[in-house]
């Protein structure tokens, strides 16, 4: 299952709930104020890093670039464009997004 | 008979009395059309030449972040913007610090001078204002 974060962690829980239901199989995609979620250096770097251990986290670039923090994403967080997306959706059987 | 003026037919208001503006950014930009917003009605005061002071706090200091490229995702990139405010005299822009630190941002991270305050000195701030607008 993929689920896409499309909400800053900062601003509300979206991210922090997703984490707490992640399966076998499950990945994350972070998108629009989502992709603050894939920062170093914040105050949920630790929880991301922690699921990062168990499941793959991606984060659409475009919007990390539009937001200036193209230098400051997770190690170990990958980066995708629109079409990367794409691939995400099409490769998991259903997808919920945290809002 | 004044029915319907709506106020329209009185002699303007010329005293000029200038009156402290606070805005008060806490979200982040481009997810939500607020910061743009915010923006916009900053620069519209400025032309009235009030006394207008700019705050940054939670998520709203990502707006002042370098590095900003829009492109990829179609939108307007509206950060140099926040540069041309000294050139309307708008210039005591706050970022509260507890905000940037616990984002991992430091002040050289900003695209335009700001003065990094705490946030009792910013409730201070808050505090004396005529008028405050949220975004």
């Amino acid at each position: 299952m993929l689920h896409t974060v499309n909400k800053s962690p900062t601003e509300r829980n979206a991210l922090e709930s997703c984490l707490k239901y992640l399966k076998k199989g499950s990945a994350v995609l972070l998108i629009e104020d989502g992709v603050y979620g894939a920062l170093k250096g914040t105050a949920t770097t630790k929880m991301v890093e922690q699921a990062l251990k168990s499941f793959p986290i991606y984060a659409l670039y475009p919007d990390i670039e539009a937001r200036g923090m193209q230098d400051r994403v997770i190690d170990g967080i990958k980066l995708v464009d629109y079409s990367g997306f794409v691939d995400l959706v099409a490769k998991h059987p259903n997808v919920q997004a945290w809002l | 008979m004044t029915e319907a003026t709506g106020g329209i037919d009185r002699e303007e208001d010329t005293s000029g009395k200038v009156k402290k503006f606070l805005y008060v950014n806490r979200k982040a930009p481009y997810g939500t059309i607020y910061a743009l917003e915010s923006l916009e009605v900053v620069l519209i005061t400025a032309a009235f030449d009030q006394d207008v002071s700019v705050a940054f706090l939670d998520d709203g200091v990502y707006q002042v972040v370098k590095g900003q490229h829009t492109k990829g995702i179609d939108v307007k990139n509206f950060s140099p913007t926040y540069r041309a405010l000294e050139g309307y005299d708008i210039e005591k822009l706050y970022v509260e610090k507890e905000s940037m630190e616990t984002r991992g941002l430091k002040e050289s991270d900003f695209i335009v001078p700001v003065k990094v305050i705490g946030a009792q000195e910013m409730a201070d701030i808050m505090q004396s204002q005529d008028v405050i607008m949220s975004f």
